[in-house]
């Protein structure tokens, strides 16, 4: 997705898109190939950490894909309107002020209108601001594109980072206590016939160990990804 | 002092970055490759952080926290900053890793050949912001005890990189099914190695 820098003079806003439709078949893949071939997770090795450690439920994994979503969409449409303007030495430190402020109203808002949730992501929220996942993009699309695309990328790429999160959570969920949203699925006559959860999905390292069998699912159906060594 | 040694321990051992809460795991993936590029990562992670997790907490303490205005009449104690605390504590950070970078390379320039590009991307290494937000979670008495635990989550995270590299080093000697090449192997071995810490969790300090 690099080399795809666009030929844009200096202009800011929608000026060099308006030949092109909203949803052109570029503008779609934009969107489409995080969620397979260039997923942030699986392929670019992007934000894992918090990939990992907030997948034990459904719930907090969806509400940490939304707020993720947020911040990149909004950060990556600030970096682009900004991209002409930031002297290209300090840009790190631009990118970190944009993206911290975006958290900040993100961790406030969660704190005002989904306080449990909030209390059970903890320090996760605060840091989506080093999830390379949202740094990435900034320094690999933002600054080279424009508003819109970047708008795309950004709400691509969280979503494939949403897709990964909500995939282990599910079967972790799922495997580890038996539920989905904290509401109970396997019927008690699983249960009483012997069933019983594997409490070591509930445990960090079974985060590891699922999103690397997925890793290998994925590789094995799209042979292309596969690794030279 | 035996306060500090079992902070010390515990934050390498117990509550290990990487495998306890995966915190850096970014890098920890990228640059573990070889351990000679692994151990440079590791040791700029220890030095970073056990410099600002001391500063961040003073920052904390005297700035940010609930009342912690105090100190400069009756009429600020009331004021409560910690929602600044995202972009303060990763303004020290940036600009640490900035200052630290200058001081190496003026005053041990090997060291600096070595550590390379290493330490401007360490201000985007989850463990640094995650060791500043944690130490503010733990409510730390003292500024030593912050430093103790920074110091110690860096040595942590040393081990954890030193062991995936070093294995990753002899793995490229076997047969691994084709699509688990690479990132997938990495995932399960990490996977593995934090079950095995995990035996840890029993100690009681």
């Amino acid at each position: 997705m690099n080399a795809k820098k666009s030929q844009n003079k200096p202009l800011f806003f929608f000026v060099n898109e308006e030949k092109e439709a909203l949803f052109s078949k570029k503008n779609r893949a934009l969107l489409k190939d995080p969620l397979d071939d260039n997923n942030p997770i699986t392929v670019q090795v992007l934000g894992i950490c918090s990939a990992l450690a907030i997948t034990v439920q459904l719930k907090p994994a969806i509400v940490m894909s939304i707020s993720v979503m947020a911040v990149m969409a909004a950060s990556n449409v600030i970096i682009s309107l900004l991209r002409n303007l930031i002297p290209n030495r300090i840009r790190i430190i631009v990118q970190l002020v944009v993206v911290a402020s975006m958290v900040i109203l993100v961790d406030q808002v969660l704190r005002a209108y989904a306080y449990d949730v909030s209390k059970e992501l903890s320090i996760f929220i605060g840091l989506i601001i080093t999830n390379c996942i949202v740094m990435g993009r900034l320094e690999a699309f933002a600054l080279g594109n424009g508003v819109w695309k970047s708008f795309l990328d950004g709400v691509g790429n969280a979503a494939g980072y949403g897709f990964i999160l909500i995939v282990v959570a599910f079967f972790r969920e799922l495997l580890g206590s038996g539920k989905l949203f904290g509401l109970q699925v396997i019927p008690d006559a699983v249960y009483e016939m012997g069933y019983v959860n594997n409490g070591l999905m509930l445990l960090s390292p079974m985060a590891l160990i699922t999103v690397g069998i997925f890793i290998w699912l994925q590789r094995a159906r799209n042979r292309k990804l596969i690794e030279k060594n | 002092m035996e306060a500090y040694f079992n902070l010390f321990v515990k934050s390498i051992f117990i509550e290990n970055m990487i495998f306890a809460y995966f915190l850096g795991m970014c890098s920890y993936l990228a640059v573990s490759k070889t351990v000679k590029t692994a151990v440079g990562l590791g040791l700029a992670v220890i030095f970073v952080l056990a410099i600002t997790v001391p500063i961040n907490f003073l920052l904390d303490t005297y700035l940010l926290r609930p009342g912690a205005l105090g100190w400069l009449g009756s009429d600020y104690a009331s004021i409560d900053l910690s929602f600044l605390s995202f972009i303060m504590f990763i303004a020290v950070i940036a600009s640490m890793v900035q200052l630290v970078e200058m001081i190496v390379e003026k005053f041990a320039p090997a060291l600096y050949g070595a550590l390379g590009i290493f330490l401007p991307l360490i201000a985007v290494n989850c463990a640094i912001l995650g060791g500043s937000l944690f130490m503010q979670q733990k409510d730390f008495s003292g500024v030593t005890e912050s430093a103790v635990y920074g110091l110690g989550s860096g040595i942590g995270w040393l081990l954890a990189i030193l062991a995936i590299a070093a294995i990753r080093e002899k793995i490229t000697y076997s047969n691994i099914p084709a699509p688990l090449r690479g990132l997938g192997i990495t995932f399960i071995i990490t996977g593995l190695m934090a079950l095995g810490f995990m035996s840890f969790m029993g100690i009681k300090l």
